[in-house]
């Protein structure tokens, strides 16, 4: 008798047990589900807009399910839009981002594999308060340097020119991505390193033979790091360059103040995408890395 | 190539070098770090006090050197704008890292509840870090905005009085900015504390399960102050972002409507390349390096403090 009433009791419990983990389950998901929405629903309105057109977007509004299908915008976006007088579209600025932002990524993170190398393997009498005085340059306000970089610009002959850019991003890199290969290369043995040397292997070979080729994962953090960081750069862009040396990022702020008196969002849209599209692509063909460099760049 | 004849080699090789071939080998190192060495110290510290400089003297349009002192200083403090720009940035900072924190942590903790498809959940909350401020400002300019935005939407959805217009009301800017900034950002906050939530120690938890803690005791009692470093961690990179916003505040109100919504770097940014004012713009400039300072020297030194402290107790 006492037992039955106990069983009962018990599985009573078990479904009140039960149905409050079914109505929790339904709340965490729909948690993230109305999280996901606010999230996607930028996206969601920039790529629907690019698709969209106009008379269809001034009609039915910019955050609505698409009625209307049109590729117009895009090679308006890419090649044909105007910025106070010149109708180039955003072609220009496309290839002025990419061409300063694959140089500076390549030769920041060269610098920085060789740094942290150094730093991490070839210690010497203050290089660690040398490293220290390095980091500063993690977070230095942009701000800081705009006057001596223009004038630093200027005496080189590289203002209003991506060559200027590229140096600038180089050494605004050089922080990061030797902060990011000297903490990774902390964790090689240095006995492994011992051995080498006793076996009369030189700094480049060490450097060549053994540190490179474990290196492949800082390597890919580093450079997603530095080119996502790169291209989405804005305050240098506008500074230093103007009109038609200017980067996607200045480029899109010229057309979104210029132009949006007359609300031309389908192409606005499409040019917004093209200039998001490389650091989007990277992120999700290479999001482990991302969030990797995200981790490390913030915490360190 | 085998050990023994790498080996073999290399000492063949040492026993060749000359003198001043050591020499040079042993000085590789430091020659190798030097131009990134230099690079980085003018960048830093010739910079900043290049900068430093120019606020102390009487430059305008192009930068002179005669020395006036801390006058600058004092012009920026008394400006009506600069007011404004340091009112926004301490109301902005606020709201803007603690609601940065709040849906990081949430998000963290419904992920961590052993969700399906945790990837993709991560992936959406996190893509919004790899899009710049220019774009994510002007897609939400865009989505704000009264006459396409969500009040058009909703006034076509039959609620025809809705009004919605952040980005054109004074008062009401600043906040487009501020739910911006933590659509931005929230997601890093969300990656570090998942993190953090799966690096702690699964004893502890079971332990305390075995105690019969509730779930959300255990957040609260266990979970929560054993990741409370990486709290302070990521307020001080948001603080720093908040610091540092231009961009954004560019792209999403342009400093608007009328001067409603500068910013610090904003205002530095006016100063030096608007209205050739360059010594004004560099005292600004400082003061951001100031604003930095405070929030990150506490900071570099408490997680030595703490470094120190369990090194002290581990042995």
């Amino acid at each position: 008798m006492s037992e039955t009433t106990f069983d009962a009791a018990f599985a009573a419990q078990a479904r009140v047990e039960n149905r409050r983990y079914i109505l929790g389950r339904i709340g965490v998901y729909a948690f993230l589900g109305f999280f996901a929405f606010i999230y996607l629903l930028p996206l969601f309105v920039i790529v629907a807009n690019s698709f969209r057109n106009l008379p269809e977007i001034t009609q039915n509004g910019l955050i609505a399910l698409p009625r209307s299908f049109s590729l117009k915008a895009w090679p308006q976006a890419w090649a044909h839009y105007c910025v106070s007088g010149t109708c180039e579209g955003i072609r220009r600025n496309f290839y002025n981002s990419l061409s300063m932002t694959i140089p500076a990524t390549i030769v920041s993170t060269m610098l920085g594999a060789i740094n942290g190398y150094v730093l991490s393997k070839w210690r010497f009498r203050g290089s660690e308060t040398l490293f220290t005085c390095m980091m500063l340059g993690v977070f230095m306000p942009g701000q800081i340097a705009l006057l001596p970089w223009a004038y630093i610009l200027g005496a080189l002959n590289l203002s209003n020119s991506v060559y200027g850019l590229i140096l600038v991003h180089c050494v605004q890199g050089l922080s990061f991505t030797t902060l990011f290969c000297r903490n990774y290369y902390v964790s090689i043995p240095d006995d492994l390193i011992k051995a080498a040397r006793i076996d009369g292997a030189g700094f480049w070979r060490i450097f060549f033979k053994i540190v490179l080729p474990i290196s492949p994962p800082i390597l890919i953090v580093t450079v997603i790091w530095q080119f996502t960081g790169i291209w989405n750069e804005y305050l240098f862009g506008v500074v230093f360059t103007g009109g038609r040396q200017q980067p996607v990022t200045a480029a899109l702020v010229a057309l979104s103040t210029s132009q949006m008196n007359a609300h031309p969002y389908d192409v606005g849209s499409a040019a917004v995408l093209i200039g998001a599209i490389p650091p989007l692509l990277i992120y999700f063909l290479g999001g482990k890395y991302f969030v990797r460099g995200l981790t490390q760049g913030a915490i360190k | 190539m085998t050990n023994a004849s790498l080996g073999a080699g290399g000492n063949a090789a040492l026993a060749r070098t000359p003198r001043w071939r050591q020499r040079l080998s042993d000085w590789t190192p430091r020659l190798v770090l030097a131009p990134s060495l230099i690079a980085s110290f003018v960048y830093v510290f010739l910079f900043t006090f290049w900068t430093l400089y120019i606020s102390l003297s009487n430059s305008t349009l192009l930068p002179t050197y005669a020395f006036v002192g801390i006058k600058h200083y004092y012009e920026l403090w008394s400006n009506k704008r600069w007011e404004i720009a340091y009112g926004n940035l301490f109301f902005f900072s606020g709201i803007y890292v603690v609601l940065a924190l709040a849906v990081g942590l949430a998000l963290a903790i419904a992920i961590d509840q052993r969700v399906r498809f945790e990837s993709f959940w991560r992936t959406i909350f996190l893509y919004p870090l790899a899009v710049s401020f220019v774009v994510t400002g002007v897609v939400w300019k865009w989505i704000y905005s009264p006459d396409a935005g969500i009040e058009f939407l909703m006034r076509s959805l039959g609620w025809t009085d809705f009004t919605f217009r952040l980005t054109t009301d004074r008062d009401a800017a600043i906040y487009a900015i501020i739910a911006t900034g933590v659509w931005q950002s929230s997601g890093f906050a969300m990656a570090l504390f998942l993190a953090g939530l799966r690096s702690v120690d699964p004893d502890l938890i079971k332990a305390a399960q075995i105690d019969g803690a509730s779930r959300i005791r255990i957040y609260r009692k266990v979970i929560l102050p054993s990741i409370a470093p990486i709290f302070i961690a990521v307020a001080v990179v948001l603080l720093q972002f908040a610091i540092k916003t231009f961009d954004l505040v560019v792209a999403l109100t342009g400093g608007g409507p009328g001067i409603s919504t500068t910013f610090p770097a904003n205002y530095v940014y006016d100063l030096m390349f608007q209205r050739g004012e360059i010594a004004i713009g560099a005292a600004a400039a400082i003061m951001m390096l100031a604003a930095l300072a405070v929030v990150l020297v506490p900071y570099a030194l408490w997680t030595n403090w703490r470094s120190r402290r369990e090194a002290a107790s581990h042995v």
